[in-house]
């Protein structure tokens, strides 16, 4: 009895291709070239501001070396000033931000599921976020004073506009296509935001919510640049006002280490949560 | 839903309706100290008054051209790095942590040493708002060019896209969500960049904000509303025009509701 139809007319099975062991380097390593690479380019900006110093390419006064304003932070931080600014800054900035982003993804997680909530409220919402924190600090130290009450409220409105917008952009742009498939699904209502209006909005909305820290944190050193007598925006006013600029020079360092730090933070839970993403580049 | 929204939504007016109420309400039967929490009344007779002053419109049309000659340079500034970055990889691990943590210098930061290095001249305002309408949109940039698919990137190879066509027909047109989404915050920045400026550098140039940070050294609560008021609207308006643009620069795009 011959076979109806002979093997050799069948489909091969597909074959498994074999995949050569590509060296990846481990994430470990990558993260070390990464690491590396990062430093040439501001090392060299550094080299070059310490020349220009050393030579007198530029005047001390206006830019002081950076050897001078390393040998600043230093004394600074020996007699604990600076770690005292700090600390206060840190403690306005994170109690303000919370109270800001916790509020902020309430708004924007209701407008952008309930256009009747959004109907109501984008429209103040809009006009409220368009006078900048800034814009508010006259009338605030006014009627509260210039005391914690004005930065806690000052930060808080700063971190809650961005994550607000941001949470309610990202819920209104999931794209159709991604509903449509998920109609295709019959997807419930709670498995349609779970699995696919979460998901695809939570980029947008991570990204409010490091634009509410990097605002919480822009708004602090502004107010305490404007009125405050402690705090690192306050040793930059007072570092300008002697025209100490090794002592601005420091705090503007710091300021910018505390907010990288916030940042970074940030930055690596949002990879962790991200990584179902495959990326171009 | 295209007809229903074109014609005015009038429930939006609710909320700020009330408010206005109120506010209304406890000044006319002083259950606060009304010399702060001024009545509309004396906020309108201020506004009335600023109005008819010329030198009033000057400031603002100083700092709405400041703001915008700021934003420009700031937002071409943003998508020429935003994209480098995304784009490649290399640039991205030499500059970008730079680009990042020298970023996180919180911008007002900035403007002490700006002030000492460039004076206390228009310069000084100019660079300020630039950068800070620089940092969102490059961020935006560099979001939406690394959110393109692996996918998508090999269409691209498939259809044998040279570098330009790859920037200006994938790279841009598929980041200009998050573009559009970066230069909005940007044009958000750099108004509260120009206010803040002017509150800073109160005593030098002329503005918006010189005008509403001497009404509070003058106790002027009435001015510093309607001042509050000003930067408001300045800044609604600029938004719509922008997101007018950005509409019919994205009608391409369908909207999921």
């Amino acid at each position: 009895m011959a076979p109806l139809v002979s093997a050799a007319t069948l489909p091969s099975p597909p074959v498994a291709p074999v995949v050569p062991d590509t060296k990846v380097p481990s994430p470990w390593r990558r993260r070390g070239v990464d690491l590396l690479l990062s430093w040439p380019f501001p090392l060299s900006v550094l080299l070059l501001w310490q020349l220009g110093a050393q030579f007198e390419w530029i005047p001390a006064q206006i830019l002081p070396a950076p050897l001078v304003v390393a040998q600043t932070f230093a004394d600074l931080w020996a007699t604990g000033e600076l770690q005292d600014h700090l600390l206060i800054s840190l403690g306005r900035v994170l109690y303000g931000f919370s109270l800001g982003t916790g509020l902020g993804l309430l708004l924007g997680v209701s407008m952008g599921l309930s256009p009747l909530v959004k109907d109501y409220l984008y429209p103040t919402f809009r006009l409220f976020a368009q006078v900048p924190s800034l814009g508010w600090l006259p009338l605030l130290m006014m009627v509260v004073g210039i005391d914690e009450a004005l930065k806690i409220i000052l930060i808080s409105k700063a971190a809650f506009v961005p994550v607000t917008m941001n949470t309610y952009n990202g819920l209104r742009n999931v794209p159709t296509s991604l509903i449509e498939v998920s109609k295709v699904f019959r997807f419930t209502r709670w498995q349609l935001l779970r699995k696919v209006v979460f998901p695809a909005a939570f980029p947008t909305l991570w990204n409010g919510i490091r634009y509410g820290l990097t605002h919480a944190w822009l708004a602090l050193v502004a107010v305490e640049l404007l009125a405050s007598s402690e705090g690192l925006g306050y040793l930059i006013v007072y570092g300008r006002q002697l025209f100490q600029l090794d002592v601005v020079l420091t705090a503007v360092v710091v300021v910018g280490a505390v907010g990288f730090t916030l940042d970074k933070v940030l930055a690596v839970i949002e990879s962790r949560l991200l990584r179902w993403r495959r990326d171009a580049f | 839903m295209t007809t229903a929204s074109r014609s005015f939504d009038w429930r939006g007016l609710v909320l700020p309706g009330l408010l206005l109420a109120a506010w209304a309400t406890v000044t006319a039967a002083h259950w606060v100290d009304t010399r702060l929490i001024v009545p509309p009344a004396g906020v309108l007779r201020t506004a009335l008054r600023s109005l008819a002053d010329p030198s009033f419109h000057l400031g603002v049309l100083f700092s709405v051209a400041r703001d915008l000659s700021g934003f420009a340079l700031g937002a071409l500034g943003g998508v020429a790095l935003g994209t480098l970055l995304g784009v490649s990889r290399r640039a991205d691990r030499l500059i970008g942590p730079t680009f990042h943590t020298v970023r996180q210098i919180a911008l007002f930061a900035w403007l002490p040493l700006l002030s000492s290095w460039l004076g206390y001249g228009e310069l000084s305002k100019l660079v300020f708002i630039a950068l800070s309408a620089l940092y969102p949109v490059a961020l935006g940039t560099f979001e939406g060019v690394r959110q393109i698919t692996a996918s998508q990137a090999e269409v691209a190879r498939v259809y044998g896209f040279d570098r330009r066509q790859l920037l200006f027909r994938l790279i841009l047109p598929a980041a200009s969500p998050q573009i559009a989404t970066g230069l909005s915050l940007g044009l958000v920045y750099a108004w509260v960049a120009t206010i803040g400026s002017e509150f800073l550098l109160a005593n030098w140039g002329h503005g918006l904000g010189n005008i509403v940070i001497k009404g509070r050294a003058a106790f002027d609560v009435e001015l510093i509303v309607f001042g509050m008021v000003v930067i408001g609207l300045v800044g609604t308006l600029l938004n719509r025009v922008a997101a007018r643009l950005e509409a019919r620069a994205l009608h391409w795009r369908r909207v999921a509701t």
